[in-house]
């Protein structure tokens, strides 16, 4: 484990899994908006913008994975002082930045002709809107200083004090009464244990046909809708993994630019 | 499953919603990717001119 943590090895080995992820990510997005778009049914409630579903479950997710990893990143990097870990944090931010705003804006499209509505402050939709400004934050702190190696450390703590909201837009569908639905994927742990009880309530309360629809809101998506859905998620994540490693190219190059320019600077010409 | 295209892009009077969508997620996306590669490209032959004017001044002050 100890030669990832060389970022020259570690830039290494990214750069040859690289290629295989793009191989891999490329043909998954492809199916994916295939099955998306075109083969796979409308919802008997939502009609065809249930397709929304397809980018906006998994960059919600990614937008809170990207956090993650900001967080363990900056965590490493504040404890055993390891560069890689700014590093590793400061290429996340923005890859988490962008989807955050791709769920934010696809939610708020599903949302109008769904619930009526662009935009409720609730929980679920406000914890997610505090996940963007913490992205803005980070990002305005490390790029705040002409020397980053001022602006690592604020950023780092941001970052950290931040992943208290996590675990809040996870939890925001069971504890806060909402329009927003409960966990789209079947055989989540935190559905299991907070979100069963309600769905059970209220489908004694409906007739059969809404009570159906409130079971798929729970969490069981059929096959021909579950299909995209995964295939979106697989080729996001790796979509993201091709781009952290890119971004990371891009903060060694820095580094090395600094270090060379300090360096540069520090033997006069001609001496 | 659509009959014509013209179903395809009216998505059963949706299609602002989620063409819109799929549309933000695209640009946003190679955006983001196209920015990326631009950085690297940039830093790189900023690193590539630094060390070609250090490799002549070193070169000079050899002679």
């Amino acid at each position: 484990m100890h030669r990832f943590a060389n970022p020259g090895q570690f830039m290494r080995v990214a750069d040859k899994v690289l290629p295989w992820i793009v191989a891999l990510c490329l043909p998954l997005i492809a199916a994916g908006l295939y099955f998306g778009l075109y083969a796979s049914p409308p919802d008997f409630q939502q009609g065809e913008t249930v397709r929304i579903m397809y980018i906006h479950v998994p960059t919600a997710f990614l937008a809170q994975g990207a956090y993650v990893v900001m967080a363990l990143g900056s965590a490493s990097f504040l404890i055993w002082k390891h560069p890689l870990g700014d590093l590793i944090a400061r290429s996340a931010a923005p890859i988490g930045c962008v989807f955050c705003i791709i769920c934010l804006v696809t939610g708020s499209l599903w949302g109008r002709p769904t619930w009526g509505t662009y935009w409720v402050w609730d929980a679920r939709l406000t914890s997610m809107l505090i996940l963007l400004f913490l992205y803005f934050g980070y990002l305005a702190l490390a790029n705040a200083f002409d020397d980053p190696a001022r602006g690592d450390k604020p950023a780092a703590i941001l970052a950290l004090v931040g992943v208290v909201n996590i675990p809040l837009i996870k939890f925001s569908v069971y504890f806060f009464n909402t329009l927003h639905q409960k966990s789209t994927l079947a055989g989540d742990l935190f559905g299991a244990v907070f979100g069963e009880p309600e769905a059970a309530v209220q489908a004694e309360n409906l007739p059969a046909d809404l009570a159906a629809a409130a079971a798929q809101q729970g969490g069981d998506l059929p096959p021909e809708m579950l299909l995209p859905l995964m295939l979106m998620l697989a080729g996001f994540t790796l979509a993201f993994l091709a781009l952290l490693i890119l971004r990371l190219r891009g903060e060694f190059a820095s580094v090395r630019l600094r270090s060379l320019r300090a360096g540069f600077r520090a033997e006069p010409r001609g001496a | 499953m659509f009959e014509t295209l013209a179903d395809f892009w009216h998505m059963g009077g949706n299609g602002v919603y989620v063409w819109g969508s799929y549309g933000l997620c695209a640009v946003l996306m190679l955006g983001l990717a196209a920015q990326t590669l631009r950085r690297i490209r940039t830093r790189q032959r900023d690193l590539d001119l630094l060390q070609g004017s250090r490799a002549r001044r070193d070169g000079t002050e050899g002679a």
